[in-house]
């Protein structure tokens, strides 16, 4: 039992769900509430990126672009068109699942930078799209949103979102722990390391990278949905080239192939340009210094180079202690 | 009838014939060897036979089916596994995960079932699990079960790559130079392990530079030169071949006469060398 | 053929010039190193801005471009030394992250050093168009075609003709060998660095006259370098020049007779095109895996 408590999966698990409820403790003030439901919503985008760059090896720096899609989806045909917004954002991901399932096939033929390159373009396009074609999206200026509505109840106000966007995040948490533990999910794991060694014990490997690019594409195209309702304004600022890497790099430095590293990576780099707020005129190149150093000094990312350290604590100590007794 | 069919088999790279009009059948539950020259298209008649590699002509049919210009986890799914010369382990996972990575085609479940992690699922892995540690167990791997794959030794590797195939439940094994690399103890253990893959019902083809292994445990051998066939036929009638005397292991058998002796197949591996 | 088609067709080489010479600085690091270097668009930028501030500090051209190419270079050999050397041995992602920072440190670093506005270059020569088969060119788009032309012609020089150049290229074939030789490797990957920094604020510099040149304008111009660099196929040199062309043209084109509100698209729907079709660009290798 208490093995099982230990384990990454339960224990992690436990402690997540242990830090969202007792989060609210040292939450002052609306502000900050605001900003542990954008950790969320960046959180629950970069699990899905982490089973595919992490777990399935293939990277993705388009993503944002799927996270608009979501964002724009639900905006528009919940606020223009006024549908109920859970039918919004259900249409809207099952949109989204369907375009990377099409384009999925033909880009993940490609590998290494010519992946990076396609993958970077689908996200320039649809950045383009939205920008240009305003009678919908209201063009660079943006749209405003409706707020997200169940029956008779209304999601308002940062408190509430907080608690929605934790029970969803600790459901994103669940089911990749769960993926990667399945028989898919190792799939996904061999095929990273090797794909001629995974086809030839019966692995479609094709299949399953469209499969996981679709699963990390609805993961962005949910929270997309969600941070549109939440903020009650969507722009095309988190569509952008530049809000693409900023997920990869949250996916890179809280140490790849580490769905809590993801959220970890997630919580560390959506705080840290509220604190960088105080270098004003020097934030972005402080941004750019502190992104090159993680990862020069700490490739790994941060979680599995912490859990690396404590192993071979824990193994000297208990060297040591083996030496003492004898 | 046969289990393997081969007829007019050729792939070529650039200008160069690797493979060239090559016809032969494998018959069930026989250990099948490919021996040749360094160069001669070993290493790309099993990339063929394995579906890694599309042949430029000819067919290639397992049973009943026609698997030509099918893709490798086709060629899986119809029972045909394979080890690797330059070993593909999955080294980014535990040795039992790996061979667990081998029982996908028998533990397949749906995404939905994954992703809520079934209780039909979750049992599954169990059996996988327990599945998975008796074939390391059967191929030797006893001291590796909770090892990672990165820190096991080279011998090692090679093994957990046949119980990786094994894993497939295969009905026949294509080995890419298992001996390559092993001291001359692991290399024994290997004639054993053969012998005991084929008292499984696992037709065996071995592609091997290991002359002793080779004769210890081939019962046909094919023989092959700048990828055509030189010779094929029953072990004993192909070592005493004297086209494959004079072509492949000539020099060896004027030196020494016995094709048991391990001098005699350094030799054989060194004019090997020199071509 | 129609004065327009022309007109296009001129201001897409032109345009196709510049994304050759920003393609030609990523396929020389890539090829050094096997890094895709996104800063590469910053070096555009500062050729331009330094430019700029330094001939409104009244410096002339004569010594205010060559002095923006040396500083450009400068940064160029900073970035190798202290973010790329650093990290040998990474992955792809991490020396993209790398890259990226660094680019986004450089463009906050420009902010600062010069200001968010958008700034004009004087024309070389003038700014009197000169009327070619019914169009009209500016006289800076021959500068940026002669210059271009000269840089290529230089650089296939250098490469197959200079002991340096040749070290260079052997490098990027097979790095052991390379090193076997008495090559030294580290050095190669410094200077390719400097190189294709240089390149890249020379493209900077024959632009700014006629697009107008500001800290971020290296953003796109990067994307478009790598884009036209992996339509060429990474790492040929020839690819990169043909990329780059191909897609300037193609680009002014569809902005002329299709949608100009798509232009910046168009490049990306090409790469995503040529790619569907052809996994490793129009002249990059193609290799299947060996097992």
């Amino acid at each position: 039992m208490l093995a099982r408590l230990a384990s990454p999966r339960t224990g992690g698990m436990l402690a997540l769900a242990a830090v969202i409820a007792l989060l609210p403790l040292v939450l002052s003030n609306k502000y900050f509430y605001d900003i542990a439901v954008l950790v969320g919503l960046n959180a629950i985008v970069c699990i899905g990126l982490n089973l595919l760059i992490g777990y399935a090896g293939q990277i993705s720096l388009g993503h944002a672009g799927f996270f608009g899609l979501g964002a724009y989806g639900s905006a528009i045909l919940a606020s223009r068109y006024g549908w109920p917004p859970l039918a919004a954002m259900l249409a809207t991901t099952f949109a989204v699942a369907a375009l990377a399932f099409v384009v999925g096939r033909p880009i993940l033929r490609l590998k290494g930078h010519y992946l990076a390159m396609a993958t970077l373009g689908l996200g320039v396009i649809i950045f383009m799209v939205i920008t240009t074609e305003d009678k919908f999206t209201g063009g660079p200026d943006g749209i405003a949103v409706v707020p997200f509505r169940i029956g008779g109840f209304v999601v308002q106000g940062e408190r509430i979102w907080y608690w929605v966007v934790g029970a969803l995040l600790l459901v994103a948490v669940w089911l990749a722990l769960n993926l990667i533990e399945s028989p898919a999910g190792r799939a996904l794991r061999a095929l990273h390391s090797s794909e001629i060694g995974a086809e030839v014990v019966g692995i479609n490997a094709a299949n399953h990278k469209v499969m996981v690019f679709v699963i990390s594409a609805v993961f962005a195209s949910v929270a997309g949905s969600l941070a549109a309702h939440y903020s009650g304004f969507v722009t095309p600022g988190k569509v952008t080239f530049l809000h693409s890497i900023e997920l990869v790099t949250m996916v890179v430095f809280g140490g790849m192939a580490s769905t809590f590293g993801a959220v970890v990576g997630a919580a560390v780099l959506t705080t840290l340009p509220q604190l960088l707020a105080v270098f004003e005129d020097y934030e972005m190149m402080v941004f750019g210094a502190v992104m090159m150093g993680t990862m020069i000094f700490l490739p790994r990312g941060v979680v599995p180079s912490l859990a690396r350290l404590l192993q071979t604590r824990r193994q000297r100590a208990s060297a040591d202690g083996e030496e003492e007794g004898a | 009838m046969s289990l393997l069919r081969v007829d007019g088999l050729s792939k070529k790279f650039g200008g160069l014939n690797a493979v060239e009009d090559l016809s032969f059948d494998i018959q069930p539950g026989a250990v099948y060897s490919i021996i040749g020259p360094n160069g001669a298209g070993k290493t790309t008649l099993l990339n063929l036979l394995s579906g890694v590699y599309q042949p430029s002509a000819g067919h290639i049919s397992f049973g009943e089916h026609d698997l030509t210009g099918r893709p490798p986890h086709e060629y899986a799914s119809h029972g045909i596994a394979r080890t690797f010369q330059n070993l593909q382990v999955f080294f980014n996972m535990s040795a039992l995960e790996n061979v667990m990575v081998g029982r996908y085609l028998h533990e397949r479940s749906g995404l939905v079932s994954a992703l809520m992690r079934s209780r039909r699922l979750a049992r599954a892995e169990d059996a996988c699990r327990e599945e998975a540690a008796e074939l390391m167990r059967y191929v030797g791997l006893h001291d590796y079960l909770s090892a990672a794959a990165d820190a096991m030794p080279y011998g090692a590797l090679k093994r957990l790559e046949i119980a990786r195939a094994l894993a497939t439940e295969p009905k026949l094994m294509l080995l890419d130079e298992p001996a390559a690399g092993l001291n001359p103890t692991e290399a024994l253990e290997l004639d054993d392990l053969i012998g005991r893959l084929t008292g499984r019902g696992v037709t065996v083809v071995l592609v091997e530079h290991n002359m002793r292994l080779v004769m210890g445990v081939s019962d046909h051998i094919l023989v092959l030169d700048y990828g055509r066939k030189l010779a094929e036929g029953p072990a004993a009638a192909v070592r005493n071949d004297p086209k494959v005397i004079e072509a492949y292991l000539g020099s060896a058998v004027a030196h020494d006469g016995s094709f048991e002796s391990g001098i005699a197949s350094a030799v054989a591996v060194a004019v090997e060398m020199r071509r | 053929m129609s004065a327009q088609f022309m007109q296009y067709l001129l201001t897409g080489l032109t345009v196709g010039a510049i994304y050759a010479l920003v393609a030609l600085g990523f396929s020389i690091i890539f090829n050094a190193s096997h890094v895709i270097n996104f800063a590469q668009g910053e070096f555009v930028m500062i050729g331009g801005m330094a430019t700029v501030s330094l001939t409104g500090s009244g410096l002339p051209y004569m010594l205010a471009i060559p002095l923006a190419i040396v500083a450009a270079a400068l940064v160029g050999l900073a970035l190798e030394k202290f973010a790329v050397e650093p990290a040998r041995g990474a992955s792809v992602v991490t020396l993209i992250i790398i890259t990226i920072g660094a680019s986004i440190f450089l463009r906050g670093l420009a902010m600062v050093v010069w200001d968010k506005r958008l700034h004009a270059l004087k024309p070389f020569t003038g700014d009197t168009p000169i009327a070619i088969a019914g169009a009209a060119i500016l006289p800076q788009s021959l500068w940026v075609l002669g210059v271009t032309l000269a840089i290529v012609l230089a650089l296939s020089w250098f490469f197959g003709r200079t002991l340096l150049g040749k070290a260079m290229l052997a490098t990027s074939h097979n790095r052991l060998a390379a090193q076997l030789v008495g090559i030294n490797v580290r050095m190669v990957l410094f200077l390719s660095f400097g190189l294709s920094a240089a390149l890249g604020a020379v493209a900077g510099i024959l632009i700014a006259p006629i697009t107008l040149t500001s800290y971020d304008v290296g953003v796109m111009l990067g994307l478009k370098g790598f884009a036209a660099a992996i339509l060429g196929g990474l790492g040929s040199g020839i690819g990169a020049v043909i990329g780059g062309l191909a897609l300037g043209i193609a680009e002014t084109m569809s902005a002329g007779y299709l949608s100009s509100a798509y232009k910046d698209a168009i490049a990306f729907v090409i790469i995503l095109a040529v790619l569907f079709f052809m996994p490793s660009g129009l002249f990059g290798k193609r290799g299947g895996e060996r097992v």
